[in-house]
């Protein structure tokens, strides 16, 4: 039997605002239990909600980077149910008439490009946070009120490398907006998925199973893979894949049962009386496209037809804003694209790693990099010579001034070499002999002897055609 | 000298004159209470210390004649929140909470510096018209002590009316303001919605809670509206709407004429009482004297009014009362063995019967498959309601009829059956569904009980129901007859 998968993502993205959705409470990270709440955050009687502006305007922003309709006239919900972390027992959110709707990104698995849909994205409120012990448990608020967009796919997913590529594609749009810094491992981009199989053919999609724990894209791929074949096993055994929520085990990789889901829940929606609805300007939506950064799709077109980049390269470099960025600047520099690319790549990146940090936490420059790319280029330094100009240009150094400073311009001038290649050659008759009698190695060993005699600054290709040249005659 | 029949501003005259000081008007307000709430039981909490050391230190400053409210004592009830004096609702879920802060309209008062005398008794969490859901005591009627005084905001109508406060707060949702002030003979207003901020209100129904003052003269309460109104930005449904002086504009005791005042049929129809019926007609000639003209007019879907407004307010108040889940304050039940425990026996043992009558309803009415029958049919009833409003006041000024159906009725009479109790506020409900502004106040006597007019304005014209209600007021001595208490009275 032949099967088809479709999976559902529901991605939650923290927003960066300074203050809550709500309430005037900080939105900050590592504040002791509770210091960043206030009487709204608790739920305390007789207080009332307002609406961060700003909020509302990264909704739009996100709306408009997944390439959605954004609602102009739109409004809040109240979603009702009782748990500790929920201080009102609502969380406030958008249910009847979402921020945005009907958007998509493109996805490219194993060069097939595919359109995936979005079918909307609400914004809401985060919920506190609970934790347990023994006897009792503790309730932290701090990140109760924290804004959040909610991106939901249309069922058009249908494999487990496509939700990969998706999330992946979701991530970088978002990031390039900087409203959020979706980082899966800080908690800034939260993934729910769904899946179900059905035979080939069969018009009613299968029943679904949820998927938790998925804390990276790759577990993300693999519950659904492992979940993918399970379903399929079940139905071919002559079974029914029950609706139940499952964990994914990152040891085994595989998805246990969690719990059996009896009906839905039934949270009473209904608008929220405490907020004025949402009217939206065309004008305000405007402002807010035409300060929006360039996505990273348009980047790449530029950075293959423009500059030259492969296609690989241009995925590399438009992984982050902040690399697409300092690559943007270095190459207005009149760095040397591709040379650009490859340092950001190789050099950096590794740096980036070894260092764990991000780039924009260092101290290299688009200034000083494509400063030691153009000293590359114009002959100045050796690319040899450039390993330690880089190493001085992660502490902030100047490579100019490096160069200059640590003796490392490259012997270029011809008058100053002749000499130093004459010498050589005169030391090694038997290598000029080797040489006429056909052994190309010969001139290996010849540069090196240049080379020694330079303590390295010579330019190899001009040591190369001035030795040819003396060889020849 | 007696105070308790005064008005603020003569009260304001005579601390400007320093023939009494803040202090001693204080004290002499907290003596009256105490000899006179054991016959109305107004009060749920006295803030006696406080209330002294601000209007000494009001004293110690001196009162200057641009400081109206300055050393004026002032009851709230008890769904306003009061920093650091106990707040209720009337409830057993909040027997013993101290806010952390203040209401706005609170804050507004305290910056004018009025004294908070205490906080009074209300229906638990406004949800009643006779104060007999209150989890504590039902207070009484300021004119006969076996009837109720209304509600919610009873405790503060009959310490008005019974010379314990000049100036008390209400919350109206269906009716709560005007209902108690007409039963206890004096003035209420529910404000247009948006007109106060409901900062600090513990919320009943959010759509249609105002806060409003209640006192016993129009143009006392003209001068705390506009004390208490205006924009707030903890608050983003209060209004932008510049806030006149009120007061100031009282000073025409004629000023009603060439106006036209609908009176629809419906406000006089079957169920409305004969001695009700009678003042409103007289009250009618009244106006026609000063120079008005009264049309009969038709609110026809005002019937529908009850039945939207108990799904409306219930679905509303079933969301809001969720945060009193024993968690983070208020009443948690002992004996809990996990945390459906927790929510299930607190909930049950914390609320009334009342309360949680509306929970129910209104939970049910915003379930999955009965949401668009109840909810948003509600909603739908509610336009219409709003509709019927626009037409009548697209040609007339304003629109009076009775606040309620009856006088003040027995204490015990009707609390075993809600349908009657709920019917007592048809007529003043629609106004909280179309968010309009309703003035109540004192037009005549049935049976030696208070009858109350109300006069039903534009949204955020509260200027020509003061004016229409000052000319009333001017042209009859209702408002003048006060209770006996004995005490001091």
């Amino acid at each position: 039997m032949n099967f088809e998968t479709t999976i559902g993502l529901e991605v939650h993205i923290e927003l960066k605002t300074h203050s809550k959705i709500f309430s005037p409470s900080p939105v900050a990270y590592g504040a002791d239990p509770n210091a960043n709440t206030n009487v709204i955050d608790w739920g305390y009687p007789g207080v009332l909600p307002t609406t961060n502006k700003g909020v509302v305007a990264d909704g739009i922003i996100a709306a408009l980077a997944l390439h959605a309709t954004v609602e102009k006239h739109t409004h809040f919900d109240r979603k009702n149910y009782f748990y500790p972390d929920n201080p009102k027992a609502y969380q406030i959110t958008q249910s009847d008439k979402p921020i945005g709707h009907d958007g998509w990104v493109e996805i490219d698995v194993d060069g097939v490009k595919k359109k995936i849909g979005i079918a909307e994205m609400h914004i809401e409120e985060d919920a506190g946070k609970n934790t347990h012990e023994r006897d009792y448990s503790y309730v932290d608020l701090n990140r109760q009120g924290t804004p959040l967009i909610e991106i939901v796919s249309k069922p058009d997913i249908a494999s487990p490398a496509e939700a990969y590529a998706y999330l992946e594609a979701l991530r970088q749009r978002i990031q390039f907006t900087g409203i959020s810094d979706v980082k899966m491992e800080e908690g800034s981009m939260r993934v729910d998925v769904n899946i179900s199989v059905r035979p080939v053919g069969q018009e009613k999609f299968g029943t679904k199973t949820e998927l938790k724990n998925l804390n990276s894209f790759n577990y993300v791929q693999r519950g659904l893979e492992y979940e993918e074949q399970r379903q399929q096993q079940v139905l071919m055994s002559g079974g029914a894949v029950q609706q139940e929520t499952r964990r994914f085990d990152e040891k085994t990789g595989e998805t246990i049962l969690m719990r059996v889901k009896a009906g839905a829940d039934d949270y009473r929606y209904f608008p929220e009386p405490d907020l004025p609805a949402l009217n939206i300007s065309d004008d305000w939506i405007k402002e807010l496209g035409d300060a929006m950064p360039e996505m990273p799709t348009k980047r790449r077109e530029r950075y293959v037809n423009d500059l030259g980049l492969t296609d690989y390269d241009a995925m590399v470099i438009t992984q982050t804003k902040e690399m697409s960025d300092f690559f943007d600047a270095t190459v207005a520099l009149k760095a040397d694209p591709k040379m650009a690319a490859n340092y950001l790549q190789g050099d950096v990146n590794a740096y980036l790693n070894e260092k764990q940090v991000d780039l924009q936490a260092t101290k290299l420059t688009p200034a000083n990099l494509a400063g030691m790319i153009n000293l590359i280029s114009d002959g100045t330094i050796s690319s040899k010579m450039a390993k330690k100009v880089f190493k001085a240009i992660t502490d902030g150094e100047e490579p100019k001034a490096y160069v200059e400073a640590h003796g490392l311009v490259q012997l270029s001038d011809p008058a100053k070499l002749q000499p130093i290649i004459d010498d050589v050659l005169s030391a090694n008759p038997q290598s000029i002999e080797d040489f006429n009698n056909g052994k190309k190695r010969a001139v290996g060993f010849l540069v090196g002897q240049i080379m020694k005699q330079t303590h390295g600054q010579a330019n190899p290709q001009v040591v190369n055609k001035l030795l040819m040249t003396a060889l020849q005659q | 000298m007696n105070y308790f029949k005064q008005d603020v501003a003569s009260l304001h005259a005579d601390l400007v004159a320093k023939k009494i000081s803040a202090k001693e008007l204080t004290q002499a307000t907290f003596d009256n209470i105490k000899a006179t709430d054991p016959k109305i039981d107004a009060f749920l909490t006295l803030n006696e210390d406080a209330a002294l050391k601000q209007a000494d230190a009001i004293d110690a400053q001196g009162i200057a004649a641009d400081q109206p409210l300055a050393g004026i004592p002032v009851a709230l009830k008890d769904n306003l929140v009061t920093k650091g004096l106990k707040t209720t609702a009337a409830s057993k879920i909040l027997e013993n909470f101290n806010p952390v802060y203040d209401a706005t309209a609170v804050s507004k008062l305290a910056n004018a510096q009025m004294v908070t005398v205490g906080k009074t008794n209300l229906d638990e969490f406004a949800m009643g018209g006779s104060t007999e859901n209150s989890a504590f005591k039902t207070s009484k009627n300021a004119w006969d002590q076996t009837k109720v005084p209304g509600g919610s905001s009873g405790g503060s109508a009959a310490a008005v009316a019974s010379g314990q406060v000049p100036v008390a707060l209400g919350s109206d949702t269906g009716g709560s303001i005007r209902q108690p002030a007409a039963f206890n003979g004096i003035v209420g207003i529910k404000p247009t919605y948006g007109r106060v901020s409901r900062w600090g209100l513990i919320a009943f129904g959010s759509s249609l809670d105002q806060i409003g003052p209640m006192t016993r003269s129009v143009k006392d309460n003209a001068t705390i509206l506009s004390a208490i109104a205006g924009h707030d930005d903890h608050d983003l449904t209060s209004s932008t709407q510049a806030v006149p002086d009120f007061a100031a504009e009282l000073n025409d005791a004629t000023s009603v004429k060439g106006l036209r005042i609908g009176l629809p049929k419906e406000f006089l129809a079957e169920g409305v009482d004969d001695g009700v019926k009678s003042a409103i007609l007289a009250a009618a000639d009244t106006y026609r004297k000063l120079g008005a003209t009264v049309d009969e007019v038709s609110l026809p879907h005002n019937k529908y009014g009850v039945a939207a407004y108990y799904i409306i307010g219930s679905s509303e108040a079933s969301s809001n009362l969720q945060r009193f889940d024993g968690i983070r304050y208020g009443y948690r039940a002992d004996d809990v063995k996990n945390l459906e425990d927790v929510y299930v026996k607190s909930r049950s043992e914390g609320f009334g019967e009342e309360v949680k009558r509306r929970i129910m309803l209104g939970t049910f009415s915003l379930s999955a498959g009965f949401y668009d029958a109840y909810f948003l049919k509600a909603a739908k009833v509610r336009t219409v309601i709003i509709n019927d409003f626009k037409a009548v006041l697209k040609d007339h000024d304003f629109i009076m009829g009775p606040v309620a159906p009856t006088t003040a009725f027995g204490i015990g009479d009707e609390i075993k059956d809600p349908i009657t109790m709920y019917m007592n506020d048809v007529l003043t409900i629609p106004v909280n569904l179309a968010g309009l502004p309703g003035l109540s106040l004192p037009a005549g006597f049935s049976n030696n009980l208070p009858v109350g007019m109300q006069l039903i304005g534009r949204p955020f014209d509260e200027s020509t129901l003061y004016k229409a209600g000052y000319a009333f007021e001017q042209n009859t001595d209702f408002h003048l007859q006060l209770p006996t208490l004995g005490g001091q009275n």
